[in-house]
């Protein structure tokens, strides 16, 4: 059944392809994604959700679908909502349509299959199928120098994903499988033990490969010109669920099975997400525009969710579990998602009805558009973390895991220290949201925003959509909570 | 059956069209190519039942022929013996395509009369693919080979009023010899060395006698000619040259008929020595030519701006992996053997190149232009061939849920396997780089608008369709499910 959340995106797209009318298709596959990705989440543990074909006997691979645990069901369900609103947002170019709806299907698709992959092959293939549609939509309808910006982030993301595939080979090769549920299972039981200088080679090779896909600081550079460049559906699928993928990998494979190895490079790691939070959120502020403003604090913000996994590795390190540390990153995925897809597809809007992003021409675009304003308003406090919305129980989630199980008597650790820095990431997301806030919305109206004219019903649809599940979270966590636990 | 009925078949098929060809009057030739399309389909469908002696139930007068000591027959050779006549039923129906410009380079423009060869030549050599699938001597190897490329330089040369094709041919022509030298005298050494022509024979000397220094040179030496079939570097040379200046079906046939046939040489010769103490030699100095391939073959399709020159640095690069497969499996210590590899390898190989060769075809034929930018704007043009060109173009840079992808995958898990770590890194970079230049041909089709002259549609023959669409379904159903063709292969 699972496998059906991804095959319906993906037959609607060729059916796009194949000249069923694109906008309709589209809508109607991602309301049925919606309603079944919405009915797994509450029935996830349900063995019909499970699915294996044998794909090849020889070596041993397996189309295997299903939910590995929680975590893959809150990011399904992340998925699903966030391919709702995107076939929802944004407007199709003229003579374009096929492309654009096609490729958000075909994004959702690739996201969604990774997702509820429980086969290593497939968890991979499923990932890079994505790239094609965000190389194509972003060279033929993005903003600004998009054809260098296509083929910066396809080399990236092409060169990350090779790490990445050496680093899972290897990994599989020292399992034994490919199933990932065999893997976890055996590392459960004991019977799986990698030597750990083997340990220490892989977890190299997947922060590298899986931190390149999440812009882990230094190899963050693509991701914020991709994410002002990409239209508004591309840019809120990449950066809301499918850039998640590489943090998925770390909390379901690296963090489990290769607990030395992590450790191993624990400093490091908590070097570079200082980097994320400090670094990028200092030049988030200096940002002069809002579509790139985002695209950088879309990186800065995986920084936390990487500070949650290094709590649960020095933990898991130490012997201890760390209750707060997988929740608080599954929670802040899912909010950061949200949140940063909300905020995409409303910068789109707003570059549509003023013809700039650009700061300096905007201002006072909350009287001629209050809904704008206040929807605005919501994704943004819930960026830079305002209790009652949802990124807020993911952060004090995180903070918690950093300092959870720690020994009251002993001195700081490394992640205490790294935690207590990144509370300055907080300052610096209120002020750059802040600023952006009162340069896009507030004072007198300017020359373009003076005519500019509020949402209409449809554009309020997939803005609503996701500002109650940001509010739904932020109230009551517990209704993704409990399904972690 | 006895197997060698199938090659029996097919060379009497190839000399029937010829004399055919020449007495049927008419100036139009394509019937001549759909009969040896019909033909080859016919061999396919005999190698269901075609078994070695080994498999007779009784024992007939033919499971005793001398020639059994030159002609196996296993699942490898049946699996490369059904390769060779995929390719070659393939090609026939691009060259009946292709007619069009093959008449206008051999004779008047409409007029079809010197295209008729074309088709019966493509038949003996898939026979000589045959031939040489199922050799465990190396006279058999050599006479096979040779019949290969003497072929070859006709059809590299067929189009005699194209200064383009003839350079190609005389190109091909040397350097063909010259790999022969090589081979015959390296034969000739490990003639010297070991007594006997016989692979068995070669075997037993090899694992039974101290390692000597005139055996490690005449592997050596095949391992040059070789090298010059595949398209190894530094032994590449005339790979780009050749290749854009023959006609597009030769080839098609070359890129993937010839390497294939190299390659299923190089793994006949090398097999006799995989466990005895030339191996570490040997299959070191071919990771080594594995690692100088990728680097060469990758980076330079980087600048190409033709399509057709592009295919064939793509084809040294995929070379590159194809020796990487022969070499990771140096002591069988992988799950993979290596024919199973290296075989999968070439079959994916098969299906996406093929189908990049028909789009080059179709190309030539209605814009009359093998550059890149012919293909500017088709998105516009031609939606759904431009689809196909991007799952072809997907398929080849290795983008996963494709068949291109699944036979990479298995190269880099066998080099894994085997501890090749350098080489492996040498190759996920390079492949890197391959994103860079198949994705050029994508940013062609969807990013630029159609020049006003070449915005043609793009329609293709019926037969055209029909075999595209075949190939681009083959590409992503083996991509996701693979078991079949890896039955095939056993």
């Amino acid at each position: 059944m699972s496998s059906f959340l991804f095959l319906i995106p993906f037959l609607a797209a060729i059916a796009i392809i194949f000249g069923s009318p694109a906008r309709l298709t589209a809508r109607g596959a991602a309301i049925a994604t919606f309603l079944l990705g919405m009915y797994a989440a509450t029935d996830w543990s349900n063995a019909m959700w499970s699915f294996t074909f044998s794909a090849l006997t020889i070596p041993s691979l397996d189309m295997a679908f299903g939910f590995l645990n929680g975590t893959s069901v809150v990011m399904v369900a992340l998925a699903v909502i966030v391919l709702l609103a995107a076939v929802f947002t944004g407007k199709a170019p003229e003579g374009r349509e096929k492309l654009y709806f096609a490729s958000s299907l075909l994004i959702g698709a690739g996201a969604i299959g990774a997702f509820v992959s429980t086969d290593l092959f497939f968890f991979y293939a499923f990932h890079e199928l994505a790239l094609i549609p965000t190389f194509l939509m972003i060279g033929l309808l993005g903003r600004g120098s998009r054809k260098e910006i296509a083929w910066k982030i396809t080399i990236y993301l092409g060169v990350g994903s090779l790490i990445l595939l050496a680093g899972l080979v290897w990994l599989a090769r020292e399992a034994g499988t490919y199933n990932i549920i065999t893997m976890l299972a055996a590392q459960k039981a004991g019977t799986l033990q990698i030597d750990p200088t083997t340990q220490k080679s892989i977890a190299a090779l997947l922060i590298v490969g899986f931190g390149t896909l999440v812009s882990l600081f230094p190899f963050h550079s693509w991701a914020a010109p991709a994410y002002a460049s990409a239209p508004a559906p591309t840019a809120m699928l990449h950066a809301g669920v499918l850039k998640k993928f590489g943090l998925y990998g770390l909390l379901q494979l690296a963090v489990p099975l290769l607990p030395i190895g992590m450790n191993a490079w624990l400093t490091p790691l908590l070097v570079l997400l200082l980097g994320n939070i400090l670094w990028v959120g200092l030049v988030t502020i200096n940002q002069k525009r809002l579509d790139s403003m985002l695209g950088h604090s879309s990186v800065m913000h995986m920084g936390y969710i990487f500070l949650a996994l290094a709590a649960v590795v020095a933990s898991n390190a130490a012997g201890k579990t760390n209750q707060f540390g997988i929740p608080a990153a599954t929670v802040l995925m899912f909010a950061h998602g949200i949140s940063i897809a909300m905020l995409f597809g409303l910068a789109d809007r707003i570059e549509r009805s003023t013809g700039s992003l650009d700061f300096s021409d905007l201002g006072g675009l909350a009287k001629p558009a209050p809904v704008l304003a206040f929807l605005f308003g919501i994704a943004g406090m819930a960026s830079l973390g305002l209790p009652g919305l949802a990124n807020f129980s993911g952060e004090v989630m995180v903070f918690l895991a950093g300092f959870e199980g720690r020994d009251a008597t002993a001195s700081l650790g490394p992640v205490q220290i790294a935690t207590i820095l990144s509370l300055w990431g907080v300052v610096i997301s209120a002020v750059y949201v802040l600023r952006a806030y009162r340069n896009t919305f507030q004072g007198p109206t300017v020359n373009s925003t003076v005519s500019a004219t509020d949402l209409t019903l449809m554009e309020k649809i997939p803005a609503i959509l996701l500002a109650i599940a940001l509010l739904v979270v932020g109230i009551y966590p517990r209704i993704l909570l409990q399904l972690l636990s | 059956m006895p197997a060698y009925y199938l090659e029996a078949f097919t060379v009497t098929l190839g000399i029937f069209l010829l004399i055919a060809e020449a007495f049927v009057p008419g100036k139009q030739k394509s019937w001549v190519g759909l009969i040896a399309v019909v033909g080859l389909l016919g061999v396919l469908g005999m190698t269901i039942w075609a078994i070695g002696p080994d498999k007779s139930l009784e024992a007939k007068a033919w499971t005793k022929f001398a020639l059994w000591d030159l002609y196996k027959f296993d699942a490898t050779a049946r699996f490369y013996k059904i390769l060779a006549l995929v390719a070659a039923i393939f090609v026939l129906i691009l060259a009946i395509d292709y007619r069009s410009i093959l008449a206008r380079y051999t004779g008047e423009s409409n007029d079809e009369s010197g295209t008729g060869e074309y088709y019966s030549l493509i038949v003996i050599a898939t026979a000589a693919m045959m031939w040489m699938a199922s050799a465990k001597n190396l006279s058999m190897l050599f006479v096979s080979l040779e019949l290969l490329t003497v072929t070859f330089y006709i059809l590299v040369a067929f189009m005699k009023r194209n200064v383009g094709s003839l350079e190609a041919g005389v190109k091909y022509l040397i350097l063909g010899a010259l790999s022969t030298g090589f081979l015959v005298y390296g034969m000739a050494w490990i003639y010297g060395a070991t007594g006997s022509l016989s692979l068995d024979a070669i075997t037993l000397a090899a694992n039974t006698t101290a390692p000597t220094t005139p055996l490690l040179f005449g592997i050596a030496l095949m391992i040059i000619a070789l090298g010059f079939k595949v398209g190894a570097a530094p032994m590449h040379f005339w790979i780009p040259d050749v290749y854009q200046g023959a006609p597009t079906p030769t080839t098609a046939f070359l890129s993937v008929g010839s390497k294939g046939a190299g390659f299923m040489a190089l793994m006949t010769v090398m097999a006799p020595f995989s466990a005895t103490p030339y191996a570490e030699k040997l299959f070191g100095v071919l990771s080594i030519l594995a690692c100088i391939t990728l680097v060469v073959g990758n980076f330079g399709a980087i600048p190409q701006n033709n399509f057709k020159r592009l295919l064939a640095y793509s084809s040294i690069a995929n070379a590159g992996f194809l020796l990487l497969a022969v070499a990771a499996n140096r002591d069988g210590s992988t799950s993979l053997s290596s024919p199973q590899l290296v075989g999968f390898y070439l079959a994916s190989y098969l299906l996406m190149t093929m189908a990049a060769f028909f789009i080059l075809s179709i190309l030539r034929v209605q814009c009359g232009s093998d550059n890149i930018d012919a293909l500017d704007g088709l998105s516009k043009r031609n939606p759904i061939l431009a689809v196909a060109v991007t799952i072809i173009m997907a398929s080849l840079a290795g983008v996963p849920l494709t068949v291109g992808f699944v036979g990479k995958f298995f190269v880099f898990r066998a080099a894994m396997e085997a501890g090749m770590v350098v080489p492996v890194v040498i190759a996920a970079i390079t492949a890197a780089a391959g994103f860079y230049y198949y994705f050029k041909i994508l940013r062609a089709v969807w990013w630029n608008t159609p020049n006003h002259k070449e915005a043609i549609p793009l329609d293709g023959s019926s037969l055209f369709t029909f075999a595209l669409t075949f190939l681009t379904i083959a590409i992503l159903v083996f991509g996701v499910w693979p078991q079949p063709l890896m039955n095939l292969i056993k």
